[in-house]
C-alpha cells in the first residue's frame, strides 16, 4: 500500500526497548512435565530504520533476527517495549501495519501443489488485488526476475529453490509493500540463484520502491547490499552504521573486513554460531 | 470508505474459495480417493441394512426398507457434516503443513473473512461431494422416499450448517493451542460427535451421560429432523422447533467460536506458535 501524506516524515521502523523471551523459567505447572528452558530472544532492543534503502540486520543463528522480523510482521507479540512501522504500533495497530508490509522468509511459503500463478493470485486477493490485469502484472514481474513464463502454471514443487525464492519476491512486489521484510532470502540457494536474488534486492534499492529490512548472517551479502547494518547478538544490538563505518570503528586491523568487525563485536565467528539452534 | 473496506474483504473472501478450488483441483487424486472412501463407507451401511434379513433378523420388507433408509440418511448426512467439519477444523493445520500459515496470518484482512472464506469453501465442496454420493445411493438402492418432504429437509439442512460451522471453528482453535497435538484432538472431537449425535441410532439408546451430551450436539437435531422429514414426511411447520434450536445453537456457537479463535491467536502470537513447525 502506498504511503499516505501524513506518514511521509515518519520513520519506516522504530523499535524501543523491545524484549521477547521464549519458554518458561522455573518449574512447570504440571509435575509430570519438564519445564522448558527459557531463552531471551530479544533483550531491550532499540533501533531505527529510515525509509527507502536497505538496512541489514546482521547476526548469527539464534541472535534474535527472525524474532525481530516476526514482531514487525505482527506474527509475534513482544513481552516489553514497542515496535512501530510507519508510526503504527505492531501490536495495537496490527491491521494498519499489515497493509504496509510484506515478507520474504528463508523458506518460500507456498502451497506447493499450486502453481506460481495460483499462489500469486491468492496473495493478490488477500491484498485487495486479483482483478483484471493481474495475470499481465505477474507475467511482467516474473519476466523482470528472469523466470521463464512456462513456470507460471507448473506446480511450485517442480521449481528449484532459487526459482521458488524468486516467485516469493515477485509475490511481495505484487502487493507493493512500503516495507519489505526479508528474512535470510538467500540462505540455502546455489551461488547462481543467490547472485540473482541479490541483484533483485539491489534493484529495489535502485528503484527506491520500498524500504527493505534484510536479515542475514552472510557478511559479504550485508556488505554488498546494505546501506546500513545493525549488528545483533544474543538479542542485543551491538553496533550500527554503514558497512564502511562498522569496519572503520570495529575491525581493529588495517584493511579489515566486515567479518573482522563482527568478530570484534561479538567475540566469535559467524560459522561457530551457525551450529546453534535457530530461535 | 466502508464500501471500499467491504469490497476488500469480499475480494479476500473470494480468494479463500478460489484457493481451495485450486487446491482441490491440484490434489484431485487425493480427493478422488477420499470420495471413493466415503462412497464405500456409505454403501457398506446400506448393504448392512439389506443383509439384515439374511442374517436371521426376521423383519417385514417394509421395516427393512425403513431401517435401510434410516441408516443411509444418517450415513449420508454424517459424510457431509463430518467433511465440512473436517475442512473447517483443519483450516489451520493445513496451512501449517503447507508452510503458509505465517503468510495468511500476516495478510491485511479480518480473521472473520479468513474463517468465513474457509467455511464457504468447505460448504460448497461438502455439498458437491454429498450430492455425488446421494445420487449413487438413489441409483443403487430402491429407496422409498414417497413420503419425503424435501422442502423441510432442505430447510433443516441449511439451518444445520450454522452451528456446524461454529463447531468447526471451535475445533480449528485446537491446532493453534497445540501445534503438535491439535489435529489429533480434532479427530477425537469428530469421533465423539459420531458417537453422541445419533448418526446410526437414536440417542436414547446411549447411557445417560452420553445421552445428555448428545442433547447438546447440533448434529443430533439435524439428523433427527432430516430423517423425520425424509422418512415420515414431517412438514416444514412441524420442523420449525428443530430449525429454531439449530439456529439458536448457531447464534451462540459461531460468535463464541470466533471469539475463542481470536483469543487463541493472541496466545499463539505471545508464545510464538504461528510458525510452520509451531
Amino acid at each position: 500500500m502506498a504511503i499516505q501524506a501524513s506518514e511521509v516524515n515518519i520513520r519506516a521502523v522504530e523499535v524501543l526497548d523491545l524484549s521477547k523471551r521464549f519458554g518458561r523459567t522455573g518449574r512447570s505447572r504440571f509435575p509430570w512435565r519438564k519445564g522448558k528452558s527459557a531463552k531471551q530472544a530479544l533483550d531491550r532492543v532499540s533501533l531505527r530504520v529510515d525509509r527507502a534503502g536497505i538496512t541489514g540486520i546482521l547476526g548469527a543463528n539464534g541472535s534474535g533476527k527472525s524474532t525481530l522480523i516476526r514482531i514487525l510482521a505482527t506474527l509475534l507479540t513482544p513481552d516489553a517495549g514497542t515496535a512501530t512501522v510507519f508510526g503504527y504500533d505492531a501490536v495495537t495497530e496490527a491491521a494498519a501495519v499489515r497493509r504496509h508490509i510484506n515478507r520474504v522468509s528463508v523458506e518460500a511459503s507456498f502451497f506447493k501443489e499450486m502453481s506460481p500463478w495460483e499462489n500469486m493470485l491468492y496473495a493478490a486477493r488477500l491484498y485487495g488485488g486479483g482483478g483484471e490485469g493481474t495475470r499481465a502484472r505477474v507475467e511482467a514481474t516474473l519476466e523482470r526476475l528472469g523466470l521463464p513464463l512456462d513456470t507460471l502454471d507448473r506446480p511450485m514443487k517442480q521449481l528449484s529453490r532459487g526459482q521458488q525464492q524468486k516467485v516469493a519476491i515477485a509475490r511481495s512486489f505484487l502487493t507493493s509493500p512500503s516495507l519489505l521484510l526479508m528474512d535470510e532470502p538467500t540462505t540455502g540457494l546455489d551461488p547462481r540463484s543467490k547472485r540473482e536474488v541479490q541483484e533483485l534486492v539491489t534493484s529495489i534499492r535502485r528503484d527506491r520502491a520500498a524500504t527493505v529490512l534484510l536479515c542475514t548472517h552472510d557478511l559479504q551479502e550485508a556488505e554488498i547490499l546494505c546501506d546500513r547494518v545493525i549488528v545483533i547478538d544474543r538479542g542485543r544490538v551491538l553496533a550500527e552504521g554503514t558497512p564502511a563505518e562498522l569496519i572503520r570503528h570495529h575491525a581493529g586491523v588495517e584493511g579489515g573486513t566486515l567479518e573482522d568487525a563482527f568478530m570484534q563485536l561479538t567475540g566469535k565467528r559467524l560459522l561457530e554460531d551457525e551450529e546453534e539452534k535457530d530461535e | 470508505m466502508i464500501a471500499t473496506s467491504v469490497r476488500f474483504e469480499l475480494n479476500a473472501f473470494w480468494g479463500f474459495i478460489e484457493r481451495q478450488k485450486n487446491l482441490y483441483r491440484r490434489y484431485w487424486a487425493w480427493e478422488a480417493v477420499w470420495l471413493l472412501y466415503n462412497l464405500v463407507s456409505v454403501l457398506s451401511i446400506g448393504y448392512l441394512a439389506s443383509g439384515l434379513s439374511s442374517l436371521g433378523f426376521e423383519q417385514s420388507q417394509a421395516n427393512l426398507q425403513r431401517a435401510q433408509l434410516y441408516l443411509l440418511v444418517g450415513a449420508l448426512l454424517w459424510t457431509y457434516l463430518s467433511m465440512v467439519f473436517f475442512e473447517v477444523a483443519f483450516a489451520i493445520t493445513w496451512e501449517r503443513w503447507e508452510g503458509t500459515i505465517e503468510y495468511t496470518f500476516m495478510a491485511p484482512i479480518r480473521r472473520l473473512t479468513h474463517l468465513l472464506g474457509m467455511c464457504a469453501a468447505a460448504l460448497i465442496y461438502g455439498i458437491a461431494r454429498a450430492a455425488i454420493i446421494g445420487l449413487s445411493l438413489i441409483l443403487l438402492f430402491r429407496l422409498d422416499l414417497s413420503h419425503a418432504n424435501y422442502g423441510a429437509a432442505l430447510a433443516i439442512f441449511v439451518a444445520s450448517t450454522v452451528p456446524l460451522l461454529g463447531l468447526g471453528i471451535f475445533t480449528s482453535v485446537l491446532p493453534l493451542l497445540s501445534p503438535e497435538k491439535g489435529d489429533q484432538m480434532a479427530f477425537a472431537v469428530q469421533g465423539v460427535l459420531l458417537l453422541i449425535s445419533g448418526v446410526y441410532y437414536p440417542i436414547k439408546v446411549l447411557p445417560l451421560p452420553l445421552h445428555l451430551v448428545g442433547v447438546l450436539s447440533p448434529l443430533t437435531y439435524t439428523l433427527s429432523a432430516v430423517r423425520d422429514a425424509l422418512i415420515n414426511g414431517r412438514s416444514l411447520g412441524s420442523s420449525l422447533p428443530s430449525i429454531g434450536i439449530l439456529l439458536l445453537m448457531g447464534a451462540v456457537l459461531v460468535p463464541a467460536s470466533i471469539w475463542c479463535f481470536s483469543r487463541a491467536e493472541v496466545r499463539a502470537k505471545r508464545l510464538g506458535l504461528l510458525k510452520r513447525s509451531g
